[in-house]
C-alpha cells in the first residue's frame, strides 16, 4: 500500500459533511459520515425505499455499489485535503451477500492517490467488518479541468 | 397467456409490475420501456434529488449505476424460461461522461450468454437517441437459481 507523497492538509468533520450535505443524491440515500481521526466511514440507514428485492428482502445492489462510490469520494477528498471533488472512471463491484434489511458502514482505502487518478478499494458491511457484503474498487479522476469526465 | 408463453413476454405485460414490486426502483422512479428475449430497456428521469454535483446539476452516477443494476437484473431474467432466484455476482461501470442535465437516462440491457449457472450481461446507458455517445457501460455476472429462501434476510445471518 503506496502512502501519499506530501501530508495532505487536515479537513475535518464539518468541513467533509458541508461537501456531503450539498450532494441531493447523498441526501435522497440518506448517508452520513463519520469521521475518527483519519479514519472515515460511511453509514447508510435502512430504510424501506431501499430495498431491491422484497421477497428476501435485500438491499438494491444499486445502493449498496452508490454507497460504496459516495465513501471512495470522501475518501479521497480527504486524502486530497479537500480540493476538488473526484469524479468516478469506473468501478467494479463484487457482491459477497446479499444486503439484509439493516443499518450498512462502508469504509475506504485510497490505494494511490496520483496526480490525476485515485485508486481506491471500498468495503461494505453489516453485522461484522470481517464478512463484508460487497467490494468495490474502482479508479476515479482527481482533476477534472482537463478530462472529458 | 398460457404455460407456453415465454417468460419474457409475461415480464413485458407486467413491467410496470416490476418496477412498482421494487421500493428503490419505484423511489428513483424507474420504467419499463421494453422486454423482449434476454433485453430489458428500462429508463429514469433527472432529479433535482437525485443531483450528485450541485455545481453542474449533473445526476449522481449511483443513480446510473442502480439503473444499469436493474436492467442487467431483469435481462437476466427475461433469458429464462422459467422463473429462478437470482444473485448478483458482480457488476463493472465504465462512466464515459456526465450525463445532461434535465435529461432522461435510459439503459438497455442484454443478456449474450446464460449458462446453467451464471447469466453474462452487459448495458449501455444513454442520454439521447444517439447510440454512438453513450453515458456509461456496464459488464455483469448473475448466478442462477440460488436457493434463497423467501424471507431468508428477516433473521439475523447465522
Amino acid at each position: 500500500m503506496s502512502e501519499t507523497s506530501a501530508p495532505p492538509t487536515r479537513v475535518d468533520l464539518a468541513e467533509l459533511s458541508a461537501m456531503f450535505e450539498a450532494v441531493p443524491y447523498a441526501k435522497f440515500l440518506g448517508v452520513r459520515l463519520e469521521l475518527k481521526g483519519d479514519e472515515l466511514t460511511a453509514i447508510l440507514p435502512y430504510k424501506d425505499e431501499l430495498i431491491g428485492n422484497p421477497m428476501l428482502p435485500a438491499l438494491h445492489g444499486g445502493v449498496v455499489g452508490a454507497l460504496m462510490e459516495l465513501t471512495a469520494v470522501a475518501q479521497i477528498f480527504l486524502a486530497q485535503g479537500g480540493k476538488k471533488v473526484p469524479k468516478v472512471i469506473d468501478i467494479s463491484i463484487d457482491y459477497l451477500r446479499s444486503g439484509r434489511p439493516v443499518d450498512t458502514y462502508a469504509r475506504a482505502h485510497v490505494t494511490k492517490l496520483g496526480r490525476r487518478i485515485a485508486n481506491v478499494r471500498v468495503e461494505a458491511w453489516q453485522f461484522d467488518r470481517a464478512d463484508p457484503i460487497a467490494a468495490l474498487h474502482g479508479h476515479f479522476l482527481i482533476k477534472s479541468d482537463e478530462g472529458a469526465v | 397467456m398460457n404455460d407456453e408463453t415465454p417468460l419474457w413476454q409475461k415480464m413485458a405485460s407486467a413491467g410496470a409490475m416490476m418496477i412498482q414490486g421494487t421500493p428503490q426502483a419505484r423511489a428513483l422512479g424507474m420504467r419499463v420501456v421494453s422486454i423482449t428475449e434476454a433485453r430489458a430497456v428500462v429508463e429514469v428521469d433527472w432529479r433535482e434529488d437525485l443531483v450528485g454535483d450541485p455545481e453542474t446539476g449533473v445526476i449522481a452516477s449511483g443513480v446510473v449505476t442502480t439503473l444499469l443494476d436493474n436492467s442487467c437484473g431483469v435481462a437476466a431474467f427475461a433469458a429464462l424460461s422459467e422463473p429462478t432466484s437470482t444473485a448478483t455476482l458482480d457488476l463493472r461501470i465504465d462512466y464515459m461522461r456526465p450525463a445532461r442535465k434535465g435529461a432522461t437516462i435510459r439503459a438497455d440491457a442484454h443478456c449474450y450468454r446464460m449458462t446453467k449457472t451464471v447469466a453474462f450481461v452487459r448495458a449501455f446507458a444513454f442520454d439521447s437517441a444517439d447510440e454512438t455517445d453513450p453515458v456509461a457501460a456496464a459488464q455483469a455476472a448473475f448466478m442462477m437459481g440460488t436457493s434463497s429462501r423467501m424471507g431468508k434476510n428477516r433473521r439475523p445471518p447465522a
